[in-house]
């Protein structure tokens, strides 16, 4: 009786030791990028930073083309993705229990949703890029919007499969039909949740690099024509990054930080909302 | 033993939901078998029974609440006022406007007291604001919820207590002026006091309605019925007025669950 308390009592002791081990890794890695990111970065970020373009080679400057250029692109592709998503994962939740299409869909999007976002940047580049003859923001938001798309989808299904069958019972038994169930009960139920995923692949897409390279690519002056080649932070970052240029470096290591204190707000706002809403 | 009901009724009632040979499955599970019965208008009709007899099952039939889920399917004939809902030509969305019915859990809309009365009457009616205000107001003091509600309509009817909220629900349930209330368990999760103010509820609410209650309490069943029906692995054993079933029951199976030696 007592051997066994203490077994357990030690195999606890152990196993919690275990896990706290293994969170301080994970947490330690973290904190380690934030602060580097932060000793690193809050030297590049002046007034400069947010009243001038990116530099041409050998001279100084700042990132407010790549920043404007970022949040056009990011704007596009979430207001073409959410209406999108928000559609078929509603179809996905409430009306595709019958028949072959949900559960197809429902896999296609799964493949979507882990596609490598450089595979994605060269089929918007084949798509649009090859056809037009020229890099665009129109075709960076487009390859953006392809990952925003699937995000959406999954956690606006699952966020409808959070509401209780007994609100869709409750409101058809009044004699609502589905369409009315749909709109005003059970999405308006998830809407929180819904709102916290479209948060998310905003962050989601905020530092994507790769999809960009391929499609806005970067431009060195002001520009608000989504016609234009694009400049945006990621791939601002990449080649100053990449440059021999000590003040490059310096706008890289900012621009870096700009991006993931811009994805910490969203990610703190999204949870914020959605505790409030579920505080019930 | 339709025929007991209308013997022992005295005055002769009209039926308002008649049961033929009315079978029910889940997939293959044959929940309810060869059903026969007849609950008469304008009064509280019980179910009482062990878990799992087929009592909620049949309760969901009379509105096809089943509906919702692929794989449920029934047989047989279900009339309401003697047309068969199970044709496939019933409106089920105007039959549950007809036929309406509270839940177990409350289950209030997220959104204003107020819309979660006034959402079922918009389905059906287009009332100029002044006659909803009066609506939504009638539909509360039906249900006892009006007095400590009225100052706060536009708050969130989750923020109810559960007494409230399911009172909110049956609020709901007849603002849409339903002929028949189908009540599912409607105290299970409720305080007494709550319980009470259902249950005088029901009792005020069989002058304009048909009620039909599931109840695992028979104090309840005796309390608030005027039918009794006892159910056993999906067949209806007896039904009678209550004052019999509950004093001189016919079938040996329903005395022993009314006295406690079973279930």
């Amino acid at each position: 009786m007592i051997s066994l308390y203490l077994r357990r009592r030690v195999v606890n002791r152990f196993n919690m030791l275990a896990s706290l081990a293994t969170m301080g890794v994970g947490l330690g890695a973290l904190a380690w990028i934030l602060f580097t990111l932060l000793h690193k970065g809050i030297d590049g970020i002046n007034w400069t930073t947010f009243s001038q373009m990116t530099p041409p080679p050998g001279s100084s400057g700042g990132l407010l083309n790549a920043i404007v250029g970022s949040l056009l692109m990011t704007l596009g592709a979430v207001a073409v993705g959410t209406p999108i998503g928000i559609l078929a994962g509603t179809y996905l939740a409430e009306f595709g229990q019958r028949g072959w299409l949900a559960p197809v869909t429902r896999f296609v999007n799964d493949i979507l949703l882990s596609a490598p976002s450089i595979v994605i940047g060269l089929f918007v580049y084949e798509l649009v890029v090859v056809r037009l003859k020229h890099f665009s923001g129109w075709a960076g938001a487009a390859a953006l919007a392809l990952i925003v798309i699937p995000v959406v989808v999954r956690t606006t299904e699952n966020m409808l499969r959070l509401v209780p069958n007994s609100l869709r019972e409750a409101s058809a038994a009044l004699g609502a039909p589905q369409w009315r169930i749909v709109t005003f009960v059970t999405l308006r139920a998830s809407q929180a949740g819904i709102i916290t995923g479209v948060l998310l692949a905003v962050a989601r897409i905020s530092g994507e690099t790769a999809p960009l390279l391929f499609t806005a690519l970067n431009n060195q002056f002001w520009t608000l024509n989504m016609n234009n080649p694009m400049a945006n932070l990621p791939v601002a970052i990449f080649q100053m990054a990449m440059s021999p240029y000590d003040d490059w470096h310096h706008l890289a290591w900012a621009g870096a930080l700009l991006i993931t204190l811009a994805v910490l707000g969203l990610s703190i706002l999204a949870r914020t909302f959605f505790r409030q809403k579920y505080k019930l | 033993m339709n025929d007991t009901i209308m013997e022992t009724g005295g005055t002769a009632m009209r039926t308002k939901i008649r049961a033929r040979n009315f079978n029910f499955y889940y997939g293959k599970f044959h929940a309810l078998k060869n059903i026969n019965l007849d609950i008469p208008e304008q009064q509280v009709t019980a179910f009482i029974g062990p878990s799992g007899c087929g009592k909620s099952t049949l309760l969901r039939t009379f509105n096809r609440m089943y509906d919702l889920y692929p794989g449920q399917t029934s047989e047989g004939e279900l009339l309401l006022d003697g047309q068969n809902i199970l044709d496939k030509s019933t409106d089920v969305n105007k039959l549950r406007a007809r036929v309406g019915m509270v839940f177990q859990k409350p289950t209030p809309f997220p959104m204003s007291i107020y819309d979660n009365i006034a959402f079922g009457v918009k389905l059906y009616e287009r009332l100029p604001k002044s006659e909803m205000n009066d609506r939504v107001e009638w539909a509360l003091r039906k249900a006892a919820l009006w007095d400590e509600v009225k100052d706060k309509l536009n708050q969130n009817g989750l923020s109810l207590s559960g007494g409230q909220q399911q009172r909110l629900c049956i609020a709901r349930a007849v603002a849409v002026k339903p002929e028949v209330v189908l009540l599912d368990e409607p105290t299970s999760a409720l305080d007494p006091i709550s319980t009470a103010k259902i249950e005088e509820l029901v009792y005020e609410l069989k002058a304009d309605y048909t009620i039909a209650i599931v109840t695992h309490n028979m104090q309840q069943a005796a309390r608030v019925s005027d039918y009794t029906a006892y159910m056993y692995l999906g067949e209806m054993v007896e039904m009678n007025s209550t004052d019999i079933i509950f004093t001189n029951p016919k079938q040996k199976a329903t005395e022993d669950y009314i006295t406690g030696k079973f279930g």
